[in-house]
């Protein structure tokens, strides 16, 4: 049984194209112990985050959690893999379906995502099965139910607030700024304010200058938020669960071209990390740090790279703030060489901070600066040339990574 | 100067006149008999409120509890509006608030808190008149003009002081201040800065109300919220947004607007281009009261009907509180603009005055009573700011705490254990 996982995970290390690696699973958030069902055969050789150079409290969680294997009760099913496939949208509102199913404080609110089951269908039938109040169809009023979704969470709900492209929440930046991030603390710890803040943003396919913005790095300098970003169903469906459950205010990056993704992910109910980044491909030669849509791109310069001989890490920073400097560190300890590529704008974006946390902590692990791929400091264009052009493609990472790797 | 659309009777309303401010009429006998409430009659369906209200004819209403009180008071000449309990314990918060409120000022002048200090003498009967009649479990939501909510919600006077001084003994640990007072132990959710930003907090948790009741069917729960805010916030898109979501899902929520005339040094009259503030309650489907907000009795009149209402699950209640503030925006205010003439005539207005004089006129109390309650109320100003005084001064590892509720959220550090968990990151010697 150990063997054929063995072979299993040796052939399908590299995972180019979102399909899922039933041997890269992650590890239960340590939060949600007493709830993760965790039924495979945990490898722990593969997985650099998981590795033995842990400290000792993460390796504890593993093996107290390693239970043997479900493979076995799989292939005697009709199913010839475990798990169920879907797409990133519907692995979203599984996530969110259970978390309000398990807890009833939860709810979601924001424009049509009760009766028209959201505008990419991430709401799908919930106000069905849960009723108008807890699936709320708001007026059109960002700042207002957004702030209504704060009172909300600091008098003891859950909420759940959809912005129904990332850029409209722009028109809520008074209470994600004000009242989302500062009211914990200056309210000296009464309050808390659990709630999600999530939409769809990044570059889509000619949507046209305000509908493609990245407001990641507009929130980010927002004391006492947290924000993470999507990228596959897997992550989707674990970090939507993660942001619900957690007590700060967090804010969940989904990317418009994202949501029609297929993969296979486990049935059991799992929860990731909010805090961790995601290994896609250990490699030697060079880190490239990414999140969101990009990753993609990067995985598809990644087939060029090997074809042309360089091994290139790819980490999936998944945790935009704050970032994870134990996988990132570790990485650039091991490559030297770090490629951020992101979709953010080149001013003031992700990149930049972690450029300069990159630099202020690792310093010394450098052969070579860091190089940051952004988008154009441009509106984004309507026409599709242009569009192409603003945001980092394939063949510019591959030409930077073969200048890095001089 | 009613407009051809609305000729509802209201109370007179001196202020709508605009060439001159400093001309302004009496306002109505001190006892409230010639309130009207403008609600809509319940037994209408949605259908049938919408129709009503594009009629020109006038569709005030008077409450029932109003006709009510008129007959009685007109019958009986006994019946007063307040009992010599509620009497002096309405007299004893408002000389609180007014005294705590001076005491501010004397700490300011003399260096002990800093800042921005907004205070709220003059306007003592819109916070006690509403908020004493709360439960414990109601919620209020203020604006930066907040020591006196917090004060009568129930903060003991020593933490508000305290949090003025920034001391750890604050309310809030010393990290909020003069504009952000919270207390979940009274629920007062706030103290915000800016202005129009807590009015949809107040709706949020006026939803949490609704939600308890009908999402969680805990079929009794019936909190109120109140949210305080000026005239200048109603000229705010906020506003008016959650005007429209409160009356949409019949929030149990009441509007109180303190309409003191001025926001800084921006009159009312120059702002806005409707100025009766309480006109915009029917434009969005729920009722628009205007009130003496110098009169804790009318005050403490409207505010029944409107909380009741709420509570009823009926829905919301915009509230108009002519008012007026003594002193200037804040302490930094030189307060040059008012006209001398409009703060005299306010000042004769002063509601502590008035309460007390019509306690006396009907025998509900002997001045020896407001006396020693004014004696109490000093020595406990005074006892808060020797409080305050003592208390310990934040110390440095306290600068990292309550950022985050789970302070896992300032990330995993590149030796892989979570900051937090570093014994340094709370000393303040740890680099953030």
């Amino acid at each position: 049984m150990a063997a054929t996982f063995q072979g299993l995970g040796a052939a399908a290390a590299l995972s180019l194209s979102g399909s899922f690696d039933p041997n890269r699973l992650h590890l239960p958030c340590r939060r949600s112990l007493s709830v993760t069902r965790l039924s495979f055969v945990v490898r722990l050789e593969e997985r650099i985050v998981s590795g033995s150079n842990l400290p000792p409290r993460r390796a504890q969680q593993l093996v107290s959690k390693a239970v043997a294997t479900k493979a076995d009760a799989a292939s005697a099913s009709t199913a010839s893999k475990p798990g169920h496939e879907l797409l990133l949208f519907e692995a979203l509102r599984e996530g969110l379906e259970e978390e309000m199913d398990r807890d009833p404080q939860v709810c979601v609110m924001g424009e049509d995502v009760g009766h028209y089951g959201g505008s990419y269908k991430v709401t799908k039938g919930l106000a069905d099965k849960f009723g108008d109040l807890r699936v709320l169809d708001t007026p059109i009023a960002e700042n207002a139910f957004t702030g209504m979704g704060i009172g909300a969470a600091m008098t003891g709900l859950r909420p759940v607030v959809e912005g129904m492209n990332m850029g409209f929440l722009l028109l809520a930046f008074n209470q994600i700024s004000n009242n989302c991030g500062m009211l914990h603390y200056t309210s000296g710890g009464q309050f808390k304010i659990p709630i999600v803040i999530r939409g769809p943003g990044g570059v889509g396919r000619q949507l046209g200058a305000e509908h493609s913005q990245r407001l990641e790095s507009y929130f980010q300098s927002i004391p006492g938020i947290q924000m993470v970003a999507c990228s596959t169903p897997y992550n989707a469906k674990g970090l939507m669960k993660a942001a619900i459950r957690s007590e700060n205010p967090v804010i969940l990056f989904e990317h418009v071209l994202l949501y029609n993704l297929k993969e296979r992910i486990p049935d059991e109910e799992y929860v990731l990390n909010l805090e961790e980044a995601e290994m896609v491909r250990p490699g030697e030669h060079i880190t490239i740090l990414t999140y969101s849509r990009m990753r993609y791109h990067v995985m598809q310069a990644a087939k060029t790279l090997v074809n042309k001989g360089y091994d290139p890490e790819v980490i999936d920073i998944r945790s935009l703030k704050p970032f994870d400097l134990y996988t990132i560190g570790n990485s650039v300890k091991k490559t030297h060489r770090v490629l951020i590529v992101e979709e953010c704008m080149r001013t003031g974006g992700i990149g930049a901070s972690l450029t300069a946390a990159i630099t202020e902590n690792f310093h010394d692990y450098l052969d070579a600066p860091i190089m940051c791929l952004s988008s154009q400091d441009v509106p984004t264009p309507y026409a599709g040339t242009l569009e192409n052009w603003t945001v980092v493609q394939p063949a510019q990472i591959v030409t930077a990574v073969e200048q890095l790797c001089q | 100067m009613a407009t051809a659309f609305w000729s509802v009777n209201v109370i007179q309303h001196p202020r709508c006149e605009r060439p001159s401010i400093a001309s302004r009429k009496p306002s109505s006998a001190f006892l409230g008999s010639t309130l009207k409430l403008r609600f809509n009659p319940p037994s209408r369906s949605n259908f049938g409120f919408s129709e009503t209200l594009r009629k020109s004819s006038p569709i005030s209403a008077i409450s029932d509890v109003f006709e009510e009180k008129k007959q009685k008071s007109a019958s009986s000449s006994s019946s007063l509006l307040i009992t010599k309990e509620e009497g002096l314990e309405v007299y004893e918060d408002m000389v609180l608030g007014r005294c705590f409120e001076d005491m501010c000022a004397q700490m300011y002048y003399r260096g002990k808190m800093f800042g921005f200090v907004h205070l709220y003498n003059g306007q003592e009967a819109v916070s006690t008149g509403f908020i004493k009649l709360l439960k414990k479990e109601d919620c209020v939501v203020s604006t930066y003009r907040d020591h006196v909510h917090a004060l009568s919600k129930g903060v003991p006077a020593r933490e508000v002081m305290s949090e003025l001084f920034g001391k750890t003994t604050g309310c809030c640990r010393g990290q909020g201040g003069s504009m952000h007072m919270f207390s979940k132990e009274h629920n007062v959710l706030g103290g915000f800065a800016f202005i129009g930003e807590g009015i949809p907090v107040a709706t949020g948790a006026a939803f949490t109300s609704k939600y308890r009741k009908e999402a969680l069917n805990e079929a009794d729960c019936d909190h109120v919220t109140l949210a305080f805010f000026g005239d200048g916030t109603c000229n705010n898109g906020q506003f008016y947004e959650c005007l429209n979501m409160a009356a949409l899902w019949k929030l149990p929520i009441v509007f109180v607007v303190e309409n003191n005339l001025w926001a800084i040094g921006m009159s009312h009259l120059r702002s806005t281009s409707d100025p009766e503030i309480w006109k915009k309650g029917p434009a969005f489907g729920m009722p628009g009261v205007h009130v003496d907000g110098m009169d804790v009795l009318k005050v403490r009149e409207v505010a029944k009907e409107a909380i009741g209402r709420a509570r009823r699950g009926e829905g919301p209640t915009l509230v108009e509180c002519e008012t007026y503030r003594f002193r200037g925006h804040s302490l930094a205010d030189p307060d040059e603009l008012r006209d001398p003439a409009e703060k005299a005539h306010y000042a004769a207005r002063d509601p502590i005055t008035a309460l007390k004089k019509y306690m006396i006129e009907n025998n509900l109390a002997k001045e020896g009573e407001f006396k020693a309650i004014d004696k109490k109320i000093d020595e406990i100003v005074e006892d808060s700011v020797e409080f305050a005084d003592e208390s310990p001064q934040p110390s440095r590892s306290q600068l990292l705490e309550n950022v985050f509720a789970d302070p896992k959220g300032f990330g995993i550090g590149p030796d892989g254990r979570y900051r937090c968990e570093d014994p340094k990151f709370t000393e303040g010697t740890a680099h953030v």
